[in-house]
């Protein structure tokens, strides 16, 4: 099952570090700020479930959650 | 008190003819009770049950169905009026607050007895705040209603901006896990209603569901406020509040505004600065409805009417509402901080003929820049606007892109500059 990565983007500072951990859903924008390759919610598929935990549990502005954790 | 079905309760009226928010001659608390009565003595159930057959939804802009959100917050709740009318364009909830603020009133207090309320706020304009206090004055609330005024700035009636604020807070949208009838003033279910539901909620309260479904469309009921601009010199003369039936054609509601024939009209931005460009002369017989604006992309918002004649730019006129929405962002979140400058930046470019070929392309690229990438709608709404001017003056984009203008064609080189 896929789960949303959602950004509380008034905490974000575009680090980069989620972007880092999880190059296949994210990229940064010329900002820095954590932008989905693909239009849409940020959707992080089961393979991705560790290094997506790790980027909410790293992020230095804590300003990621996955949907329903 | 009793009622039977055969002996109307005393102090019940008919329901007024034609006009219902603005039925009353006046604001006072004599002439509002004389024109509509008082409201009958029924359960919160029976309240809740006429509300939904009514199809009532929230006149702030989102078009949320009013009993579902009526019936999402439950315990020890609070009612938030919204009257902050952050919308530079709106003045249809100041001039409700003005004209009706006892209907206003009455919704408050309805919607404090559906959902248990025991506490509620007004937070509404500065210019009003003595028109809703007086009217307070002249009753006894069946709930206590704190009145607080609004900050004047474009976002500050956000949802969650005006639970930050009545919870002490600045005025600014929050992101929050919890949604705001769950936990909002001071952690407790809030219900947020624009003033206009709530008012409209006071008349339900009394007539019933059917009555109020008894004009307007099947998917838009009964009637709304819509704040209408003149076609001269928009959004710097004082613009025209009016209470409308649903369906009413965009020909009918915009003949007497527009001071020319509709025919000279090009296009109209329904719903403010976050709304729609719709094309005329093709749309004038569009309804004003959900299910009649659907096809343009568009929808009512909070009413505003904002047209366009055929001798302005619409490109420019655009420019400088994204250049006033840009500069409204709260600088919160980094996408709208730094991308609304540079939408407003690529689109003034476009507007005024100095960018070439590829110019509209850098607003597109730009605009998808900012889009789901924020606490609240206000970059989401902004890039509505931009996408409705690139689709409703397409063949304007293509001549500015060659430095011309399509309100400037007679001149000499098509109005280049």
């Amino acid at each position: 099952m896929t789960r949303a990565l959602i950004v509380d983007w008034t905490a974000c500072e575009g680090r980069g570090l989620c972007a880092g951990l999880l190059p296949e859903v994210l990229t940064q924008d010329k900002w820095g700020y954590p932008q989905n390759l693909t239009p849409g919610p940020i959707l992080v598929p089961d393979e991705l479930r560790g290094p997506a935990r790790q980027a909410v549990r790293m992020c230095p502005r804590l300003a990621l959650r996955l949907e329903s954790e | 008190m009793t009622m039977t079905a055969m002996t109307p309760a005393p102090g019940l009226k008919m329901p007024p003819e034609g006009a219902r928010l603005f039925a009353a001659p006046d604001p006072s608390q004599a002439t509002h009770l004389a024109t509509y009565g008082v409201i009958p003595d029924v359960t919160p159930a029976q309240l809740l049950e006429q509300v939904r057959m009514s199809g009532l939804t929230g006149r702030g802009g989102a078009g949320f169905p009013t009993a579902r959100k009526l019936e999402a917050v439950t315990g020890r709740a609070v009612v938030v009026a919204n009257g902050a009318e952050g919308e530079p364009a709106s003045r249809k909830d100041a001039e409700l607050l003005r004209r009706a603020p006892h209907l206003v009133i009455d919704g408050i207090e309805v919607a404090a007895r559906i959902t248990g309320a025991q506490e509620a706020y007004a937070y509404v304009r500065a210019e009003v705040v003595p028109n809703l206090r007086q009217a307070l004055a002249e009753r006894r609330p069946t709930v206590k209603i704190t009145v607080v005024a609004a900050t004047d700035a474009f976002v500050s009636g956000q949802e969650t901006a005006v639970v930050s604020r009545l919870n002490e807070g600045p005025a600014l949208p929050r992101f929050s896990r919890h949604r705001i009838f769950q936990r909002g003033i001071g952690d407790r279910p809030t219900l947020v209603q624009n003033v206009e539901t709530l008012a409209h909620l006071g008349l339900i309260a009394r007539y019933g569901g059917v009555w109020f479904a008894s004009t307007g469309t099947p998917d838009s009921t009964g009637t709304f406020l819509t704040t209408v601009h003149p076609v001269t010199e928009p959004l710097t003369t004082a613009p025209t509040v009016w209470e409308a039936a649903h369906g009413l054609s965009l020909r009918q509601i915009l003949t007497p505004a527009a001071g020319r024939p509709v025919q000279e009209l090009q296009a109209v931005l329904i719903g403010g600065y976050h709304g729609t460009w719709v094309p005329l002369p093709v749309a004038l017989d569009a309804p004003l409805s959900t299910a009649g604006l659907e096809q343009y992309g568009a929808g009512l918002g909070a009413g505003v009417l904002i047209p366009l004649a055929s001798t302005a730019c619409g490109l420019e006129l655009t420019a400088s509402i994204v250049a006033y929405l840009a500069r409204q962002s709260a600088q919160q979140c980094g996408p709208c901080q730094f991308g609304l400058p540079e939408l407003a930046q690529n689109f003034t470019a476009l507007a005024a003929g100095r960018v070439g070929r590829g110019g509209v392309d850098a607003v597109r690229q730009s605009a998808g820049l900012v889009e789901n990438r924020g606490a609240c709608k206000h970059p989401d709404g902004t890039t509505r606007l931009v996408r409705s001017a690139l689709r409703v003056f397409e063949k304007d984009v293509t001549l500015h892109e060659y430095g011309r203008c399509l309100a400037r064609i007679g001149e000499p080189y098509g109005g280049a500059r």
